[in-house]
């Protein structure tokens, strides 16, 4: 076919951050797919050097406000890692419920506000009101139960305010837990109906097998805050080896850096920890991913949306299953951190380098501090899912395009839109990672 | 009956978490839009409005000469400009990076490609265009966003508190983090976020800007009293405060 296509998406809407699609058709063959990356770069990188260790989680949650939780989480992990400090099993399990938070509560803002209007064919959430107000009304009843719980667990879901390196400045009581539980009971129930309603959603049909990159566990628990880095082609490292997984290089249109693995490029996010580790998933999110007819593995990278549904499930019923644990064997209120550029040293300090690795709602998250004996930051390195995920949804859009050819220009256009946006990209999350090691491409 | 006023939200550089925190009002979100006529929204609708904004809500800080452009065309086509976040009123986290060399900062993240991606000096909107309602915050607090969109909608003015946080922090009845041998930022941070981070055991550290006539003399005293070092309290303000110019507001 000689075709002439050109596709050209300013400031892609519906995603976090500034991005645009370029797609160049000439005479029926692909010149050119890019997912050019134009946020303007804060070099988080940079500031963090030469603040306190215990400024940092501050700080880095400021990279996105969607997974503010997520970065503080990853954050202090590595904080914590370099200075050789070891949280406790209370604070463990206060962590793991707010990483549950996290994620259900930006999938639920991706289904329903981001993804949902597509698949419904309307161009944004508010267009969904005349005929869906029943969903309109649930999702923002949903979104305001996470940010409640956030509240109550960590005073609030952007930028949270009591998780910090050491454990929390302040942590639930009796009453408290029993109002968590009951927003999540009621999270529970909004559930139902949202698994019926993607279920009957029809979602595009399009397969490329890649690599998939999550963490990996001998554990039963399906990993989240802890665990090694896997692959779906055999890999498997430690969180330090990270540099070895991710493999950042740069490209001109792109403020955010690339990554490859084992091939070209490799995914990450709620559908490549679906594939590597679905077998872990609490028995109810099975049973969800059953009735919308997702299985692992599953090679359609539009289905993201879909294991972020049933990644929903899994973490409400594991935040239901922690908040019944304590509330069966109370809090130990002694264990709240007094903060404070830790001037008092309430924890002791030492040199050293430290990894954290957590799987944040669009997929693996590294930070990586180098600190003094004073604990002052020398060196930062963040590497976050949008960027490992940009050259897989470029390779994507390489094979998609082709066989959308013959429809078009705005279905093209709007199927490359729905593409980028089932992966749920950060952007400006994605824009400010540090040490460059260049990969000739 | 009259139009209802068109209304749109644009981010410059930031985490857009002061968008979330409107996107998380939740169903009271349903009662602000139905006041308002929202024609932008570029993270939530895929819709754009070529016409004239009654008004502007403008998030994060100007970090390049893109940005500069684009937020006084916002200003060219917006009757009312609302600058929301402390990245928008202050510079926000994004002003450390003024206090080191430019080459230096893109150096350390971009390598030998830093050219490929420049940058400028940070800068809150008001250093370069007229603003006419502050939402301090990082993130904004959503009560005190209603309280000013209320204000904006209805043609009046909003004052943001001019005095410091330890004041709602005295009626939260906190214990004073001097006491546990901590710095805060409460004593010369501007008021209006009900003390947020000290409520939930953290200290403050400036997000809202220094209130317009900070009682420096009392804050020495403090410090003193505790055996502090002002530096630290200097280092801490810097986390925020960074781009703000000593002759700003």
């Amino acid at each position: 076919m000689s075709r002439n296509v050109s596709v050209n998406v300013e400031f892609l809407t519906r995603v976090e951050g500034h991005g645009h699609i370029v797609v160049d058709v000439a005479n029926g063959v692909l010149q050119k797919a890019e997912l050019q990356i134009v946020e303007a770069p804060r070099f988080f990188e940079a500031l963090l050097q030469g603040r306190s260790i215990f400024e940092a989680q501050h700080i880095t949650s400021r990279i996105c406000g969607i997974c503010a939780c997520g970065h503080s989480l990853a954050s202090i992990q590595a904080a914590e890692s370099a200075i050789g400090f070891s949280p406790s099993a209370q604070t463990i399990a206060l962590r793991k419920l707010l990483l549950h938070m996290e994620n259900l509560d930006s999938h639920i803002l991706h289904i329903y506000m981001l993804a949902a209007p597509d698949l419904l064919g309307v161009q944004s959430f508010m267009g969904l009101m005349p005929e869906h107000a029943d969903a309109v009304r649930r999702a923002l009843r949903m979104k305001k139960a996470c940010n409640d719980v956030c509240d109550i667990l960590v005073g609030r879901h952007v930028h949270p305010i009591s998780c910090v390196v050491g454990g929390f400045t302040k942590l639930p009581d009796v009453r408290q837990l029993e109002a968590m539980h009951a927003l999540l009971l009621q999270i529970r129930e909004d559930l139902v109906p949202t698994v019926a309603l993607l279920g009957a959603l029809k979602f595009p049909e399009f397969e490329r097998e890649t690599e998939y990159v999550a963490l990996v566990s001998d554990e039963p628990e399906y990993p989240l805050l802890s665990g090694d880095v896997g692959s779906s082609d055999g890999v498997r490292k430690v969180k330090e080896d990270y540099r070895a997984v991710t493999n950042e290089f740069l490209v001109p249109h792109s403020t955010a850096k690339h990554a490859r693995l084992s091939r070209g490029s490799y995914a990450v996010g709620a559908l490549a920890r679906f594939n590597l580790n679905a077998a872990r998933l609490h028995p109810a999110a099975r049973q969800a991913a059953a009735e919308i007819g997702l299985s692992a593995p599953c090679h359609n990278p539009f289905l993201n949306t879909a294991a972020q549904l049933v990644e929903c499930v899994h973490c409400s019923e594991e935040a239901i299953g922690i908040i019944e644990q304590f509330l069966e064997q109370g809090i130990d209120q002694g264990e709240a951190v007094i903060v404070g550029v830790n001037e008092n040293r309430q924890i002791p300090v030492r040199a050293g380098h430290g990894v954290g690795a957590v799987e944040v709602p669009r997929g693996i998250l590294f930070h990586d501090y180098e600190v003094d004996a004073e604990g002052i930051i020398q060196k930062a390195n963040c590497v976050i899912p949008t960027g490992q995920n940009l050259q897989n949804i470029e390779d994507d859009m390489h094979k998609l395009v082709p066989e959308i050819l013959d429809r078009d220009p705005a279905e093209i256009t709007l199927a490359l839109e729905m593409l980028v946006r089932a992966y749920d990209p950060c952007i400006s999350c994605s824009t400010h990672f540090l040490q460059v090691e260049f990969v000739g491409r | 009956m009259m139009e209802r006023p068109k209304v749109a939200f644009f981010d410059l550089s930031c985490c857009e978490g002061c968008q979330l925190q409107v996107a998380n009002l939740g169903e009271e979100l349903l009662d602000v839009l139905g006041l308002i006529d929202l024609v932008e929204f570029r993270e939530v609708m895929s819709e754009t409005w070529e016409g004239r904004y009654d008004v502007a809500i403008v998030e994060g800080s100007v970090v390049n000469e893109e940005s500069e452009q684009r937020l006084r065309e916002i200003r060219r086509r917006s009757d009312l400009l609302i600058a929301y976040g402390s990245c928008a009123t202050i510079g926000g986290v994004n002003g450390m990076k003024n206090r080191k060399p430019l080459p230096e900062v893109q150096q350390e993240v971009y390598g030998e490609r830093a050219d490929w991606f420049p940058t400028d000096r940070t800068r809150p909107l008001h250093q370069l265009v007229k603003v006419d309602y502050f939402i301090h915050g990082c993130p904004i607090h959503p009560q005190e966003f209603i309280k000013v969109l209320k204000s904006a909608l209805a043609g009046l003015p909003y004052q943001v508190p001019d005095y410091a946080v330890c004041v709602e922090c005295k009626f939260n009845e906190n214990v004073c983090l001097y006491d546990k041998g901590v710095t805060c930022l409460g004593p010369v941070t501007r008021a209006g976020c009900n003390a947020w981070c000290v409520n939930n055991g953290n200290v403050c550290y400036g997000c809202r800007g220094l209130v317009s006539n900070p009682n420096r003399a009392g804050a020495e005293e403090v410090l003193r009293e505790h055996g502090l070092d002002a530096g630290l309290i200097a280092n801490k303000m810097l986390m925020y405060n960074a781009a703000m110019e000593p002759c700003d507001e």
